[in-house]
């Protein structure tokens, strides 16, 4: 079993060897499997667009369960709620976008999901939607800061994931293309979140509509260089799965409509849809609209992906972005790989060239040094020498007149004592002054 | 002191006035201007079939039974698109004041046209977003205003996208907000409408507003030919009074309302924008004359009255 397994650390990537028995580690992702489903999922929805789009019955049908109230129920309350307005003060104060999360606990074949629909009334319902995209912007980044904040905790056991996964950007369907808020708001949000745009209300487009509408807005898209989420197939799937996954994405941006209720068809079956006096439109009916491959995307293949775009990418380049803003300086040395001998012959390495630093230095001050002493030393050699020749000087002085005196002495000497006396005193004298004044010399 | 009212004994023949008045209007034919006001991708063009981008008036010659109508449409194209919407209902109201001041400077002139050319925009067709809750806040907005100075008659375009109980519903928010906003729509009622007359207008009323669809394409159906649209699970009938108003909106513009529509404009419309002009320009008189007065130099006598007029309260929106 071993030479089956050896693989030589040949650079980067390995070799690849064939498994000559079985070890069983490839029942890795059922563990994994098992125990995602002990903890259970967490995803979080963002809905934006105008009023009446059709924001909570979509949402509603996508998880067939009654996650917002129909707006019936609310609306009895639209004159009150009218009345209101005016009270506060005349004509229409400016709404504001306000932020409202509702949160589900969806439990489907022992796989439970945590689901969270953050909506987002009021976004281009004003007269000036300038910054309307602004408060949405600040929702997604505040939850960015809070996974970050709890990472960098010290007690890490317990972390609430509250990020956004996938936003679903609601576009009217005027026929035309994008108008100026959608721009503003995807060129503003698509690197902070998965943007996944949707055509609202798609029951007023014909098919040949619904075509040219998704070509004029795809135009648009690539033309602000917007990125919106779009499903790839990577190496590991199978034909099928790529198959699938092209479909869908061929289908983007999907013209859907949503039904909470069930309308009779001609052959008595029961179906989501709305009833028109021309007919019935059937929400999961794909010739009739793209709901299917909405859910298909967003709940059954690639719900995970969403997540993980989220994590690695988005979020990731959101706290780059944020921690070098900070002020935190990039080390990169603690990205190299640990090495032993490697790292003994840098230390080495570094050890000589420190020392050999150390050496040159020592050497340019001793030069120095020497070179001052002996600046010194032949100063003090010259001061020396001038007075050597001073003295030299002061003797054969003094000499000079020593003899001077010597041979006035001699000529006095047969004089009487006493003159001596007084001469000996008076050669003293002026000798004594002499002297004192040979010592005043000094 | 009041004549009685005789029935005359022998024939004289003056009732056969209703029939010369209209073969007067027949020899004259008669304008109607109508504008369309809405935002882009609403169904405005499709509605009417003729396409503008910027605030032209599109003329076309229509002729029934010997009756010619010139028929001028009026498209506002880019009204509302922006992020920043405040102040995009100006140009329209602009376009709707400067009618009525061409034709009231016609009117003031010393040698003026027997017959003045009649520019003024009879009815406004408003448009609705289908689905939203009620009046967004720049529907207000805009009403309140277009209402002070034209005919305006709300329509909900592209309401192939709601169901039945959802336009009644819808029909029935608009109205209460449109009652709560205190907006006046076209018809009016007034207290000396015959009975008939009011009969007629309630039903209008019921009907505001107008949910209609629009085609510019022919399709065929079972054989026949009908204008409309083709969807993949059914096919809408424009002219089918259960798919959509379009038939109610044209007879009541064209059928029944014609000459209200245009008389209301000329005897409401106009003489209060008239009225207000004239006391502007006495005001103004006045002003210069107490300005000579105290001695300033006088501003020039404008040659026409109308210039000073233009260029003051148009601003005033």
């Amino acid at each position: 079993m071993r030479s089956g397994n050896q693989s030589q650390a040949a650079g980067s990537g390995g070799v690849k060897k064939k498994m000559n028995g079985y070890v069983g580690f490839s029942n890795y992702p059922n563990q994994e499997h098992r125990r995602s489903i002990k903890r259970g999922f967490n995803f979080t929805l963002m809905v934006v667009g105008e009023s009446g789009l059709g924001k909570s019955t979509l949402i509603n049908t996508l998880f067939e369960s009654k996650v917002y109230p129909t707006k019936e129920e609310i609306a009895t309350s639209s004159a009150a709620a009218a009345a209101a307005a005016a009270a506060s003060g005349g004509p229409q104060a400016a709404k504001t976008v306000e932020i409202t999360s509702v949160s589900a606990e969806i439990n489907e074949n022992n796989v439970k999901l945590r689901l969270s629909v953050v909506d987002t009334p009021g976004f281009g319902d004003s007269i000036n939607n300038d910054s309307a995209w602004k408060p949405i912007l600040e929702n997604i980044e505040s939850r960015f800061d809070a996974y970050l904040a709890q990472e960098n905790r010290v007690n890490r056991s317990k972390i609430v994931d509250n990020r956004v996964n996938a936003l679903l950007y609601f576009i009217k369907p005027t026929g035309h293309g994008l108008r100026a808020v959608d721009i503003e708001f995807m060129r503003n949000l698509h690197n902070k979140v998965n943007l996944i745009p949707v055509i609202a209300r798609a029951d007023t487009l014909t098919p040949q509509e619904v075509e040219q509408f998704k070509a004029r807005v795809l135009a648009d898209i690539n033309f602000h260089g917007i990125q919106i989420f779009r499903p790839v197939s990577d190496q590991f799937d199978d034909p099928d799965t790529i198959a699938d996954n092209k479909a869908i994405a061929s289908k983007i941006p999907f013209a859907v409509i949503g039904s909470e209720k069930f309308v009779e068809r001609a052959d008595g079956t029961r179906v989501r849809g709305r009833q028109y006096p021309w007919g019935i439109i059937e929400v999961e009916n794909e010739q009739h609209n793209d709901f299917v491959s909405l859910r298909q995307m967003l709940l059954r293949t690639h719900m995970e992906e969403l997540r993980d775009a989220t994590d690695v990418a988005l979020y990731e380049t959101y706290r780059t972005q944020k921690l070098l803003a900070l002020g935190h300086v990039q080390d990169n040395g603690v990205f190299r790989e640990f090495n032993p001998r490697q790292q003994l012959e840098e230390e080495e390495k570094v050890h000589a060239a420190k020392m050999q630093k150390l050496e040159a230095e020592m050497a340019a001050v001793f030069r120095q040094k020497v070179q001052e002493k002996e600046g010194k030393l032949k100063q003090s050699e010259e001061e020396l020498h001038s007075r050597h020749q001073q003295m030299k000087t002061v003797l054969e002085k003094q000499r000079a007149e020593l003899e001077e005196k010597k041979g006035r002495v001699g000529s006095v000497e047969h004089a009487p004592v006493s003159h001596q006396m007084g001469v000996q005193a008076e050669a003293v004298v002026p000798g004594s002054k002499d002297n004192k004044k040979k010592r005043g010399f000094f | 002191m009041s004549a009685p009212a005789n029935d005359v004994q022998d024939y004289v023949g003056f009732d056969t006035i209703t029939q010369q008045m209209e073969r007067k209007f027949l020899k004259r034919g008669f304008n109607l201007n109508v504008i369309l006001v809405g935002e882009s991708g609403m169904g405005k063009s499709t509605l009417v079939i003729r396409k503008t981008t910027e605030i032209a008036p599109v003329t076309q010659m229509l002729e029934e039974n010997g009756v010619r109508v010139k028929l001028t449409i009026v498209d506002t194209p880019g009204f509302g698109d922006q992020c920043n919407n405040e102040g995009c209902w100006v140009p329209v109201i602009k376009y709707i004041k400067d009618q009525h001041a061409a034709y009231l400077e016609r009117e003031l002139k010393p040698n003026r046209e027997r017959i003045i050319v009649d520019t003024r925009v009879h009815a406004c067709l408003y448009f609705l977003n289908p689905g939203s809750r009620g009046l967004r806040p720049l529907d207000v907005e805009v009403l309140k205003r277009l209402t002070e100075v034209t005919n305006v008659i709300p329509v909900i375009a592209k309401s192939d996208s709601m169901t039945i109980e959802e336009r009644t519903a819808f029909k029935r928010h608009i109205k209460e907000e449109l009652a709560f906003h205190r907006i006046m729509l076209f018809p009016y009622a007034s207290d000396d409408d015959a009975d008939d007359d009011r009969v007629l207008n309630a039903s209008i009323r019921e009907l505001i507003p107008f949910a209609v669809v629009g085609s510019e394409e022919v399709i065929e159906v079972e054989g026949k030919l009908i204008r409309g649209r083709r969807h993949g699970w059914g096919v809408i009938n424009i002219f089918d009074e259960t798919h959509s108003d379009f038939v109610h909106l044209r007879n009541f513009m064209l059928r029944t309302h014609l000459s209200d529509l245009i008389e209301v404009t000329s005897q409401r419309h106009y003489e209060q924008f008239r009225t207000s002009q004239l006391r502007q320009i006495k005001e103004l008189r006045a002003q210069q004359a107490a300005a000579a007065a105290s001695g300033g130099a006088p501003p020039a006598q404008p040659q026409v009255p109308l210039s000073v007029m233009q260029h003051q309260p148009m601003t005033q929106v």
